[in-house]
């Protein structure tokens, strides 16, 4: 069966130990982990986290189940059963000498991306959006020379009313 | 009222209604036991290594249904702890493990004795906790329970720093009516519809079969699975965890199906147009070849645990939930389909299940020079009426106890079936023992496996402990033998067991018994002999046909219908 990509979102507690519970659940079943993002939510008491794997249908139902199966999971959804938008945040530390500036600064621009820090030698720049408008400017950088690249993992939320926080 | 740490650790316990702790003392703990010491209502149970302890509270469990409770310190002591954690938790038992850690300002600091409880226990328990407060002491403990004994049971530990259990700090304590556990969910209950939609399916079928496992036992659903499979008549088969969940000795019944299984269980299986799953995942030991499995059967699976539904093997229809709720409402649904069972069709398939049995695959040549392992666990069924608590080891005794001993009833079979876990069988038949003290309790081993807790003799000893130890000594690791003479052309690597000591001097060297049985002419009276010293451990050492194999098997990569019914090959079809 095709492997598909996947964006799971969780809620956990926020408990000690949770995060490596679920590190763990994917390593001892064999699933990846292509990227995770964990944050407090609203309530401070729970944790989300967003991760993305590359699954096929039958492993992927087996892996919310098992995911639902941990005491400190409160709610699991498969983002992208659904209509949802993802972001990812990029932050990107360039070399750059005088007359590669302006090249950059017109890639920032084309890219609705921002220059956060300048020294005399590197740019530091912000970049949000969905994963392949990230993909497309780190290609885009072409012979500009990358000293450091930092990437969020992709963030998910559902449209619509719809709330993974919605829980009795 | 004013309690330390200790002390309110003891009375949660006992608001569990906990009599027995099975326990090895260690300094992370001794503030514990302090507070345990002279206790009227708990009786701890010392063992001699903290494995025993595991599989002893884990023997308990299985045997009495209520959670085994164990007591251990910090370091090596919860180390030991990990395979009888894992053996539970592959077996879905319900424990609950205290286990000493040093103080919180030493955690972290590679402190004397010091071990990640939590991190190493992790993936062999249901759930574990780290308490960080004396405060929420109480509350762990109500959760810890509540956890490990509803749902799909299992073990839970509980991981409690020193410090906190110091007998000179007091707080108030309460003990809690309710804790909250919002992201524990409940089983869910089915829809009136989905189970009248499995009523009419399984009312559809030709050639039904019913498979049932250790869930049934776990859920104490064996009386409603024999209301449903009385009321529609149907062949049921048990996995090696589910047997006595359905009385052995009733003619629906087709013995235990899978590797070891018998031939007319594993035949149903494969020709079956409808089968119902109750409590069972589907095991490898199980289905053999995944893609050859049941391959005309429309399935129908009840399990408590939604992850078990469609993990190996896709059904049609599923009912999660309580077990026995399930079969209730199920038969109550079932009796207005009734009258649609194509009757003819049914008999048709028990002229050809009938037929199947006249194989006879579990008959096996018998001998006069040489005791066959068989025929001792025929003979033990014999005395002991079928009434028995039998524990086993791992390995071909486990098979022959399996396929011999004709269990009618539910938690008399106690046996590692997931993990395989050789060392269990002595340990946990003292904690059957324990929970049944008037009840005769067998654990049937090998010579291999039973040296693997042999320590607990002296716990046996010491709590005057009767356990029956059959050992059927082969001189040889028989299983892994059998495996090696049939794949890896007669190999024996490793698999010979020379230095086999003399069992009757072990028992005796530990105040106990010892008889050994060489004759088979001897057998019956020898072993009655045995089981009439109700009072005293005997430790029975039978020395039997070396190179026995179990049979029926089938070979990994086979499907049902490919079984091996004796050395001289495969064995598909009637003649
Ligand atoms: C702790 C552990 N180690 C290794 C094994 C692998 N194993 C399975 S059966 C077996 C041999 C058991 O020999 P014995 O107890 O004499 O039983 P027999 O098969 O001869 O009846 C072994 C080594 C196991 N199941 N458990
Ligand atoms: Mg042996």
């Amino acid at each position: 069966m095709d492997e598909k990509r996947h964006i799971i979102s969780i809620l956990v507690e926020n408990e000690f130990g949770s995060l490596s519970r679920i590190a763990g659940l994917f390593s001892a079943r064999g699933y990846n982990i292509h990227c995770l993002n964990v944050a407090p939510t609203n309530d401070e008491s729970i944790s989300r986290m967003t991760l993305v794997t590359f699954c096929n249908d039958q492993k992927i139902k087996q892996l919310a189940k098992q995911l639902d199966k941990l005491i400190d999971v409160v709610n699991v959804k498969d983002l992208t059963e659904e209509t949802h938008i993802e972001r990812e945040m990029l932050l990107l530390k360039l070399k750059c000498n005088k007359n590669q500036r302006d090249e950059i600064k017109r890639l920032t621009d084309i890219f609705r991306a921002r220059i956060i820090d300048v020294t005399d030698t590197t740019y530091t720049i912000e970049l949000t959006g969905a994963t392949e408008k990230i993909l497309a400017f780190i290609e885009s950088m072409g012979k500009i020379k990358i000293i450091e690249m930092v990437r969020s993992g992709t963030l998910g939320i559902s449209r619509g009313i719809d709330s993974l926080e919605n829980i009795k | 009222m004013k309690l330390s740490g200790s002390q309110i650790i003891i009375e949660c316990l006992k608001k569990e209604g906990v009599e027995f702790i099975f326990g090895y003392p260690g300094g992370a703990v001794l503030h514990i036991y302090d507070a345990l010491f002279g206790d009227k209502k708990i009786k701890h149970i010392l063992t001699r290594h903290e494995q025993g302890a595991t599989h002893a509270a884990d023997g308990y469990a299985r045997a009495c249904g209520k959670p085994g409770v164990v007591l251990v310190t910090s370091g090596p002591g919860i180390t030991n702890c990990v395979t009888g954690l894992a053996t539970a938790h592959m077996d879905s038992v319900p424990m609950i493990i205290i286990s000493g850690q040093v103080s919180r300002e030493y955690v972290g600091s590679d402190a004397f004795q010091e071990a990640d409880a939590t991190g190493i226990t992790r993936p062999v328990t249901k759930h574990n906790f780290l308490v960080d407060s004396r405060e929420s002491i109480a509350e762990v403990f109500k959760k810890a329970f509540i956890i490990a004994t509803t749902g799909r049971p299992g073990p839970v530990l509980i991981d409690i720093p020193k410090d906190l259990t110091d007998p000179k700090v007091k707080i108030n304590f309460e003990h809690p009516k309710k804790v909250k556990l919002r992201s524990y969910k409940a089983p869910i209950s089915e829809s009136k519809s989905k189970i009248d939609e499995a009523a009419k399916l399984l009312a559809s079928a030709k050639k039904p079969m019913v498979y049932a496992g250790g869930g049934v036992i776990l859920g104490n659903a064996h009386k409603e699975l024999a209301a449903l499979v009385k009321n529609i008549g149907y062949p049921i088969t048990n996995t090696l965890m589910g047997l006595g969940c359905y009385p052995a000795t009733d003619n629906q019944f087709l013995g235990m199906l899978g590797m070891h299984g018998t031939y007319e269980a594993n035949m149903a299986m494969h020709d079956c147009d409808v089968l119902l799953a109750v409590g069972a995942r589907f095991d490898d030991r199980v289905t053999g070849d995944t893609s050859k499995f049941c391959p005309s059967a429309k399935i129908i699976h009840i399990d408590v645990d939604p992850s078990s539904i469609s993990k190996i093997i896709e059904v049609d229809l599923s009912l999660v939930g309580e077990t026995s709720k399930i079969l209730r409402d199920l038969n109550k649904a079932v009796k207005p389909y009734l009258k649609n069972i194509n009757k003819s069709a049914l008999k048709r398939w028990w002229t050809q299940i009938d037929k199947w049995r006249t194989k006879k695959c579990l008959s096996y040549k018998k001998s006069k020079t040489i005791i066959k392992p068989q025929s001792v666990i025929e003979t033990l069924y014999e005395i002991t009426k079928g009434d028995a608590y039998v524990t086993s080891d791992v390995g071909q005794h486990q098979m022959w106890a399996a396929q011999y001993y004709k269990f009618d009833k539910p938690n008399r079979w106690i046996n590692s079936g997931g993990l395989g876990t050789m060392g269990f069988g002595l340990p946990a038949a003292m904690g059957a023992q324990l929970a049944y003290p008037k009840s005769e309790v067998i654990c049937v081993t090998g010579e291999a496996s039973i040296l693997m807790c042999i320590q607990e003799l002296a716990t046996c000893l010491q709590y005057r402990l009767p356990i029956k130890i059959i050992t059927l000594n082969n001189r040889y690791m028989g299983m892994v033998r059998q495996w090696q003479e049939f794949f890896y052309e007669g190999r024996y690597a490793m698999s010979y067991m020379e230095a086999i000591p003399d069992f009757v001097q072990l028992a005796s060297s530990f105040g106990h018994i010892g008889i050994k049985i060489e004759k088979p002419s001897e057998l019956k009276s020898k072993l009655q002999e045995a089981m009439n010293l109700k009072d005293r451990l005997v430790f029975v050492d039978i020395i039997t046909d070396q190179e026995e194999n179990v049979y029926p098997m089938i070979k990994s990569g086979q499907a049902h219908n490919e079984m091996h019914l004796s050395p001289t090959g495969k064995d598909t079809e009637l003649a």
